[in-house]
């Protein structure tokens, strides 16, 4: 049976790995490679890097860090941020990458997902979605609305449309981050995967508002998720990936039990 | 893990991690060469064809390369071979995915996953032994390992089965035929069980090495 993954994140600035509030006050947590090792090593199921380098020629450093990283841990990486194009996709899968994920640039170049899944196979791309609740409409389901630039930037694309949309166009997961539940640690948004997860048969892998083992249960148990993905508690040990992955367990979820922590 | 030293071939066809497959097999202490020309399956003890991806480019991409009569070659020398994900299902006679004709070295069809839950099967599942084999030495039936297909071959020959895994409906995720070898998973992605079944499958082409002492 498929087991239900674990996906920790790592945000990584100049070939750094580095944590912060909402891209501010980000402080240096190391080498990203080593702490992916170390992640790999405790039962992570794949491994994503989120790019967040800003200065454009600095933007290679990315590449150093995957492969390094596909040397040692002989688990899933994917690579978030900054890829715009087929040839920089190609860059960073020979780098050992297995999929890239794309938002911003989706958004503003809907063909890049078609060409880049026409070239790599659509396993390769996941479209990473970052949306935001609409106001409540008196009975109506509730919306959402996908926003760019790290939630600055409203899109007027609503996001249910835009998962069935970028799932056409190529796109063979999603990666699907609520905005408004990001970094607040109050649960993820289990209303907007199931809505997603109901109408695509790609994987949905949740992301936003983790803060303990029982919301990664109701992201998969009600959101529908097939994944789940954290970064900061995961970076604080505030809980173990063994944590969360025994919690899922205990509510009769499948998952890949490790030798490091199974009984 | 394994005594090492076995010069793997891993072909290079445009379609795979090549950094993956080639650190996971010199970590369990492989010697392994990225080859992309017929000229360079001298010398080497065994051929591993990686890949994900889509069989009708990749058929073409080894047409073109003059790729095609080697590999069949090889495998019809009885030389040691291990097929991943797409190179596994280009071993069969043809494919759905864009009905392509593969390389007919083992009989049967590559054909789409049926009642899948989620396309692509992306991601840890387990593995259930049909039979012994020493592919899996010290790995236990019902171990997970990382897929990521929507297509699997159909053997004609059950006997050639190692080993099915069930995503919807159960596929055959393993299978050996004299040194032919197949894995529909990817254990260069597959953590220390992944690991475990590269190292024994280089203890295979080990065993087979008939080189005498002295020659290098």
């Amino acid at each position: 049976m498929l087991a239900r993954r674990v996906i920790p994140c790592l945000d990584v600035d100049n070939g750094r790995v580095v944590k912060g509030t909402n891209f501010v006050n980000l402080t240096d947590e190391g080498d990203p490679a080593e702490l992916a090792d170390r992640y790999a090593r405790e039962g992570a199921d794949e491994i994503v890097f989120l790019d967040i380098t800003a200065a454009h020629e600095k933007r290679g450093t990315v590449l150093d860090v995957v492969r390094r990283t596909a040397s040692r841990a002989f688990v899933p990486l994917t690579v978030g941020g900054g890829v715009r194009s087929v040839d920089e996709m190609r860059a960073v899968l020979r780098a050992g990458a297995d999929k890239v994920s794309f938002n911003t640039a989706a958004v503003a170049e809907p063909e890049l997902l078609t060409a880049c899944a026409e070239r790599f196979g659509s396993q390769a791309v996941v479209c990473a979605i970052d949306a935001r609740r609409l106001p409540p409409v008196e009975g109506t389901a509730p919306r959402w609305e996908v926003v760019t630039y790290g939630g600055r930037q409203p899109t007027e694309l609503e996001a249910v449309a835009w998962a069935v949309r970028v799932v056409e166009l190529g796109a063979g997961e999603l990666l699907v981050t609520s905005m408004d539940r990001d970094g607040t640690g109050s649960g993820f948004d289990t209303d907007l995967l199931a809505a997603i997860a109901g109408r695509v048969r790609v994987p949905v892998i949740a992301s936003g508002g983790a803060a303990g083992p029982d919301d990664f249960v109701a992201a998969v148990r009600d959101g529908k998720a097939d994944a789940v993905l954290a970064a900061t508690i995961f970076h604080r040990r505030t809980h173990s990936i063994a944590d969360v992955k025994s919690a899922m367990a205990a509510a009769g979820l499948p998952v890949r039990r490790t030798e490091e922590w199974a009984a | 893990m394994g005594a090492g030293g076995a010069r793997i071939a891993v072909l290079d066809y445009g379609a795979a991690n090549m950094v993956s497959i080639t650190r996971a097999l010199a970590t369990v202490g492989a010697d392994p060469v990225v080859v992309a020309e017929p000229a360079c399956l001298t010398d080497v003890d065994a051929l591993v064809v990686p890949g994900v991806g889509a069989a009708a480019p990749a058929m073409d991409h080894l047409r073109e390369r003059g790729m095609l009569e080697p590999l069949r070659e090889w495998v019809r020398a009885g030389k040691p071979c291990l097929g991943i994900c797409l190179g596994f299902q280009l071993f069969f006679d043809a494919s759905d995915e864009g009905n392509a004709p593969t390389l007919g070295l083992l009989s049967g069809r590559t054909v789409a996953l049926e009642s899948a839950p989620t396309l692509p099967h992306i991601g840890w599942n387990s593995v259930e032994f049909v039979r012994e084999h020493p592919l899996f030495d010290g790995v236990s039936s019902g171990s997970y390992f990382y897929f990521v297909h929507s297509f699997a071959p159909a053997p004609n020959d059950p006997s050639i089965i190692l080993s099915r895994t069930t995503h919807g409906r159960p596929f055959v995720s393993a299978v050996a035929q004299g040194s032919l070898y197949g894995l529909q998973f990817h254990p260069e992605k597959s953590s220390d069980a992944g690991l475990r079944v590269l190292a024994n499958f280089v203890g295979v082409v080990n065993g087979s090495r008939a080189t005498p002492a002295g020659v290098a």
